[in-house]
């Protein structure tokens, strides 16, 4: 293959952003154009009719259906809270009585005397959405929700697990290459989007869980353990509704792979701010891919975006990485890049590049298509 | 899905005369790699010249299915000295009549870079409708992302964002029994409606929804969802509580799948503009072919395309053709749920040294999300191989339920019945009467080793009595599927010279059989006069070069004679002997004493022995790379 490809995974240090925040049902907007918004702040809400229960008051109470009305304490359109006596009968010389208590807090919604039964209303469901980004509206969708926009740093990982959540960035390992183990996780990452380096163990992800942080970023991590805290296996990968408790946006891939330099040096810099993250992955055509963004507070009219490195293909010297066993994660510079097909170990035809990796002297083989470059 | 119908049809809008074409481009869109191909008219005779790939560039940052062609069609420019791109990156077309290699007469593409099928499916009951409506997705091959139905507990808020989030590829929507209550199918239509669904691939095209409910509620159905969707309606996939009759829905996701959202990518409409015929869904032109051999040969087919995202199964049985998608296996973008289907158990089963799931599982995914990898080392590739076969497997089961016999009849079912359900109809396909066994797709057809595409196909299909194997030789029989239907003659031409690679024969005695015991006897006259007589005896495989003709290029021919063992068959019925002609090929003839039904041992060290043993004796892997493992 002549041209080695991975997924464009974007890592910018300014970018506009925009999201479109809709409410599933038609309702009210709360904010207007040119209004600025926290993450936190409800954009849009409307309000679910309650749950319906239904009461045999009648056959409670020992009376005739046609009495109802006799004995009941509540009239339709009256709000009542959950233990509240709606209906008494007395019988025996008031020496007995029957009570029916109100099963929820809501309204009467309708006494029938043919049946009597009773319908209770529960309290309306408030609907809402919230602004996900810090930033700013500047469209509004009648009924519907709005479009916010922000300038912020932004990294797409390359798969995650769980939805959108944000927090205060912090690194907690000295570097890239650096496990993330339970140790370095305490008390002072609850509520935190925590970065780890090249692999993010099963127990740090527990211990995240158990101090309450809101989010992991990190280079890798193990299937088998993603298999035992989802209790399934992820046939295709389509995520983002999980519930695993916290937020897991993986820069890298699967096993332990360091995370990439300009990704932890970007998160780095940022440390303190405050992050929105989205664990929510579609691998497939019309791709979605996890996103952790960082608002910069600017106007979003001004300012201009980080300039993007252009592809400029592989060349004696780039910097790349090995995908594939049996050097995955490696990291090294191109030496050489002979053009005819060369026979690998798996007896394949392939193109190939000869690379030197960090931590050896010795020149390797590999087929173009196991490489990604990456900068230096 | 299966289906019966005439293939695609495509309309050309070639206006060169078929005699006057001599240079033809062609491509093919796969999930994961597009191929382009360079085909030239020389000495009268149309040949393959070269052939490039380049990764298919659906993701980010291109977006845009085009890319990626261009990629692959500079790879043809570059290895054959013609130019077919101009400065603008457009393909250059006419072709230059002054003899300087410029141009192309033709070009033609074929797509399947959509992917897999991902739907929702919805209905009145969770445990009646809606499920009968799960069948019906799952049967047709469509991973079911979620199952909506008015008794799920959830808010309708709930279910609009579920729909959202979830970008399905198509909507299957039930309900009720015919002249039962419309009020609660209608609700779901209103339902879907306010979810206003997108499409993943872009807003070209409506999203599909199926609706396969309530007779009686179709034009209220209709009505809410018009304008919002492509709805497409179709027979009430549970007409009455003890009825089930999925095949109407089933076919209608099959046809939409094919039609509207396998060949969609981003970029696809810039590419129609390029092309000089409608772009054809890969299996439908791969469809094409084999229904082609059949009919040329007059024999009995399987094919098998394998994709990244998806693996489709054609067969001609009793002169019927059947084709089925499995939309969610393959060996890349699929990759992953291959090994959650078939389970882990059953892809190591045919490896022979251990290795670490943890390993295992990280490899896997990583090849789910950097899709274009290939194997290095010899151990991968053996693990690639492997997650093919159990790929092939699936994909056939699907297929072997679809090619029904009973097709269109309805299953009677009793009240008792009505909440557990099994699909119905007696399969067509029958691996005894099976004559040729054809495997295209880049695991088949890019395997170092041609014996390794024979053992996979074996392995995976398990064919009976005497069955021929081929293969595609370079991944091209998309391409020549829509050339046939522009040009027939550069398509056959280049199919029976470049294309079709004869493996071989496989010789399988089918029937119960026992730890050593006798499977057949045989005696086996080779052209060159060499003569092979022995027996083989139960788990033991055996290999005999066989190869081709060097005048005429066509495989040599073999007298056998074939004694199966006791009420062993081999064809002609049990324990009846045979004597024929068996074909030869780049791996000759394969005998195949596993036995079918066909266990592996469960003893794990002797599973591992058995694998080395028939890896060695069919010179499958290197013999010291398996003992370095």
């Amino acid at each position: 293959m002549a041209h080695t490809y991975t997924p464009g995974l974007k890592v910018s240090s300014k970018e506009l952003i925009s999201k479109r925040r809709i409410l599933p049902l038609k309702g009210d907007v709360l904010v207007k154009q040119g209004d600025k918004v926290k993450p936190d702040d409800v954009v849009a809400r409307t309000l679910l009719p309650g749950p319906v229960e239904t009461m045999n008051v009648a056959n409670v109470l020992g009376i005739l259906p046609d009495e109802i009305n006799t004995y009941m304490l509540k009239k339709e359109g009256e709000e009542i809270t959950q233990g509240e006596v709606i209906g008494r009968s007395k019988s025996f010389f008031g020496l007995f009585k029957s009570e029916v208590k109100a099963k929820l807090t809501g309204t009467v919604e309708t006494i029938s005397s043919v049946t009597g039964q009773v319908l209770l209303r529960g309290e309306p469901l408030p609907v809402e959405v919230k602004a996900y980004l810090d930033g700013e509206v500047v469209e509004v969708i009648e009924a519907e929700g709005v479009v916010v926009r922000s300038w912020g740093a932004f990294v797409q990982g390359i798969f995650g697990i769980g939805g959108e959540t944000h927090g205060e960035l912090k690194i907690v390992v000295a570097d890239r290459d650096t496990r993330l183990t339970p140790e370095l996780i305490d008390e002072a990452s609850k509520d935190k989007v925590i970065v780890g380096g090249s692999f993010v163990t099963a127990d740090a992800v527990k211990k995240a869980i158990s101090v309450g942080a809101a989010g992991i970023v990190c280079g890798g991590f193990s299937d088998k353990d993603l298999r035992d805290f989802l209790g399934y296996d992820i046939g295709v990968a389509i995520t983002g509704s999980e519930d695993l408790g916290v937020t897991l946006v993986v820069t890298e891939g699967f096993g332990e792979i360091m995370m990439a330099k300009k990704t932890f040096d970007l998160l780095r810099s940022n440390e303190g701010k405050m992050a929105c993250i989205n664990g929510a992955t579609q691998i497939r055509a019309g791709v979605i891919r996890p996103e952790v963004i960082i608002p910069i507070p600017d106007d979003i009219r001004s300012g201009t975006a980080a300039k993007q490195s252009t592809d400029i293909g592989l060349e004696i010297g780039s910097y790349i990485r090995v995908i594939r066993a049996p050097y995955f994660g490696k990291i090294g510079k191109v030496t050489e890049l002979p053009s005819p097909l060369q026979k690998l170990d798996s007896e394949s035809m392939a193109r190939v590049l000869k690379v030197k990796f960090e931590d050896g002297e010795e020149e390797v083989v590999i087929p173009r298509a196991n490489v990604e470059m990456i900068e230096g | 899905m299966a289906d019966t119908s005439a293939d695609s049809k495509v309309e050309s809008n070639v206006e060169i005369k078929p005699e006057d074409i001599e240079v033809i481009l062609a491509t093919d869109c796969g999930s994961t790699t597009t191929k382009a191909i360079l085909i030239e008219k020389t000495n009268g005779q149309y040949r393959l010249m070269v052939r490039g790939e380049a990764p298919t560039t659906v993701e980010a940052p291109f977006e845009d299915v085009t890319m990626g062609v261009l990629n692959a069609v500079q790879e043809v420019e570059e290895l054959s000295g013609r130019k077919l791109l101009d400065e603008n990156h457009r393909i250059i077309s006419p072709r230059s009549k002054s003899g300087d290699k410029v141009g192309t007469d033709v070009y033609i593409s074929t797509s399947s870079a959509g992917g897999g099928l991902q739907m929702m499916v919805a209905g009145v009951v969770r445990s009646m409708t809606a499920e009968s409506a799960e069948r019906a997705a799952l049967g047709a091959g469509a991973i079911v992302m979620d199952v909506i139905a008015s008794n799920d507990k959830r808010q309708p808020y709930q279910q609009i964002e579920r729909i959202r989030h979830l970008r399905p590829d198509m909507i299957l929507l039930s309900g009720g029994i015919d002249g039962g209550t419309t009020t609660h199918v209608v609700e779901i239509a209103e339902l879907i409606s306010a979810a206003d669904p997108r499409p993943r691939l872009g807003s070209s095209y409506q999203l599909p929804v199926i609706y396969a409910g309530n007779k009686d509620a179709r034009e209220a159905v209709g009505e809410t969802l018009a304008h919002k969707v492509d709805l497409k309606t179709v027979e009430n996939l549970r007409p009455v509580l003890e009825r089930e009759n999925l095949l109407p829905a089933r076919e209608a996701i099959h046809d939409l799948f094919l039609e509207h959202v396998m060949a969609q990518a981003p970029g696809y409409k810039k590419l129609m503009t390029w092309t000089d015929a409608p772009i054809m869904p890969t299996p439908g032109a791969v469809g094409l072919i084999i229904k082609t051999i059949s009919e040329i040969e007059d024999i009995e087919v399987v094919g098998v395309d394998i994709g990244g995202a998806t693996t489709d199964v054609f067969s001609v049985f009793q002169g019927v053709f059947n084709r089925t998608v499995s939309a969610n296996l393959g060996m890349s973008y699929s990759v992953s749920n291959v090994f959650a289907e078939a389970g882990l158990d059953n892809v190591m089963r045919w490896v022979p040294f251990h290795m670490d799931e943890r390993d295992l599982r990280n490899r896997v995914k990583n090849k789910m999300i950097r899709p274009t990898t290939i194997p290095q080392s010899m151990q991968e590739l053996v693990f690639e191989q492997a997650i093919a076969k159990e790929a092939l497997r699936l994909a056939f089961e699907q297929h072997k339920s679809f090619a029904t016999v009973l097709k269109g009849v309805q299953q009677q079912r009793t009240i008792a019945d009505a909440f557990e359900q099994k699909s119905s109809g007696e399969t067509l396909v029958n691996l005894m009467t099976l004559n040729m066994l054809i495997g295209s797709g880049g695991v088949l057809s890019h395997a170092p080793r041609r014996q390794q595409s024979a053992l996979m196909m074996i392995d995976a299909f398990l064919p009976e009595g005497i069955t021929r194997l081929a293969v595609d030789s370079i991944f091209m029989m998309p391409q020549l599927g829509v050339l046939s239907t522009v040009h027939q003659q550069a398509a056959t031409e280049v199919f029976n010279k470049d294309c079709l690679i004869h493996l071989g024969t496989c010789v399988a005695p089918a029937g119960d059989a026992k730890e050593g015991k006798e499977m057949l006897s045989y005696s086996i006259e080779f052209p060159d006069g060499r003569k092979e007589e022995g027996k083989l005896m139960y788990g033991e495989m055996k290999s005999f070069e066989l190869g081709f003709d060097e005048s005429t290029n066509l495989p040599l021919k073999a007298r056998a004679k074939l004694d199966p063992a006791g009420k062993l068959d081999l064809g002609e019925g049990s324990g009846k002997s045979i004597e024929r002609n068996l074909s030869g090929g780049v791996v000759g003839i394969i005998l195949d004493g596993r036995g079918r039904p066909f266990h592996l041992p469960t003893d794990d060290a002797k599973r591992v022995s058995k694998l080395i043993e028939w890896m060695t004796e069919l010179d499958i892997y290197p013999k010291e790379a398996l003992e370095r493992e």
